[in-house]
């Protein structure tokens, strides 16, 4: 079940990152070496960031790789003007050693256990967190509908579009993606904002009771939870988690 | 959006400051607001982290439940707006 190793006080531990490798313009998949013990699908962590003056900032990055997986990976946005998330995109290199901790959360957690059906919603690199529940979903080899409505700005800003694709060939599993910028010519998604009208048709009705999961930037998440609870969804299955922005 | 929203954030961004403290998943644990009472998971409580501390506040009232301020060497938890924290415990 959810949460069931054995809790402890949080304290700071040595990563080291095995990989950096940018998957679109503006976000960068980081994989680390870490001994977390097992995690659930969308934990988080806490990146802390130390100055040779001793300032300190920390942020938190959802973990995007499943616990069956042999790295734990983070999927990071560029923010131009931001503190941290630059830092972590453009000097960070394989090799280097970064401080976190973490595993963190038990609330905005789906794990094979839990069932169906699922629905995902995403703004941006708020699919973070779905990447490890759709790995988890396949690694445990679940039977639950697992549903997606990610939102991107363009056809270049999906983040591991190559693994969405092919997770979406898979039974019980649906990838749909919304462009809200500009769509190529032939693109087959749907485009423009999630709003109340993409909402009804796209995501799981109410009468099928699915737990619902929205992740992304503040005003996309309450935008859409606000709409969902309109739809009918019970307040208690549609969870939430805000990036901030 | 204005400039308060912008920042708000919810109780999953508070989870790691205080897991420093409580050996307990703290997004799951429920919080009664001392001002109207309503009850909410921690994770559902909006939070305000770019204070000099962190401010979590009650989504129905907005009332201050909890704050948090970390100084070299300690952290300090004002819990005077929750009227109970209930702990699943395992
Ligand atoms: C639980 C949790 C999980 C998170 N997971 C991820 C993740 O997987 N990947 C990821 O990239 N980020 C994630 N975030 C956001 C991340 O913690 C940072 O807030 C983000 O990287 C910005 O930090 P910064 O120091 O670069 O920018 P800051 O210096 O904090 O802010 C720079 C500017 O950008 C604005 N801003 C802050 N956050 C955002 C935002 N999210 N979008 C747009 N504008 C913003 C600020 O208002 C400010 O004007 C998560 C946040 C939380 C609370
Ligand atoms: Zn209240």
């Amino acid at each position: 079940m959810v949460g069931a190793a054995i809790q402890r006080r949080l304290t700071w531990q040595v990563a080291q990152v095995s990989a950096h490798v940018r998957d679109t313009p503006r976000c960068w998949r980081i994989s680390l070496d870490v001994e977390l013990g097992a995690w659930l699908p969308g934990q988080h962590i806490d990146v802390r960031l130390t100055a040779s003056d001793g300032y300190q900032a920390q942020r938190s990055y959802s973990i995007a790789s499943a616990p069956e997986e042999r790295t734990l990976d983070l999927v990071v946005e560029r923010l131009d003007d931001g503190e941290v998330s630059p830092y972590l995109t453009d000097e960070l290199r394989a090799g280097d050693a970064i401080e976190l901790r973490g595993p963190i959360g038990g609330y905005f957690v789906w794990q094979a256990g839990l069932g169906g059906p699922v629905q995902l919603i995403a703004g941006g690199s708020g699919v973070a967190p779905f990447l490890a529940m759709l790995e988890h979903h396949q690694a445990a080899g679940s039977d639950a509908r697992l549903s997606l409505l990610y939102s991107a700005r363009a056809e270049d800003d999906i983040i591991a579009r190559e693994r969405l694709d092919e997770h979406a060939q898979r039974a019980g599993v649906e990838i749909d993606i919304t462009l809200t910028r500009e769509a190529p010519d032939g693109w087959k998604g749907r485009i423009g904002r999630v709003d109340a009208a993409m909402l009804a048709e796209a995501v799981i009705p109410a009468s099928e009771q699915p737990q619902v999961f929205v992740c992304g930037p503040t005003a996309f998440v309450e935008g859409v939870a606000e709409a969902l609870v309109a739809q009918g969804h019970a307040p208690a299955v549609v969870k939430t988690e805000r990036f901030g922005g | 959006m204005d400039h308060i929203a912008a920042h708000r954030l919810d109780g999953n961004a508070a989870a790691g400051r205080l897991e420093d403290v409580f050996a307990v998943e703290i997004t799951s644990v429920r919080a009664t607001c001392n001002g109207c009472g309503a009850t909410a998971a921690v994770a559902e409580l909006t939070v305000y982290a770019d204070a000099p501390g962190t401010v979590i506040r009650c989504p129905s009232c907005e009332a201050v439940v909890m704050r948090l301020a970390q100084v070299p060497g300690s952290t300090w938890i004002d819990l005077r707006g929750a009227r109970t924290l209930q702990i699943p415990l395992r």
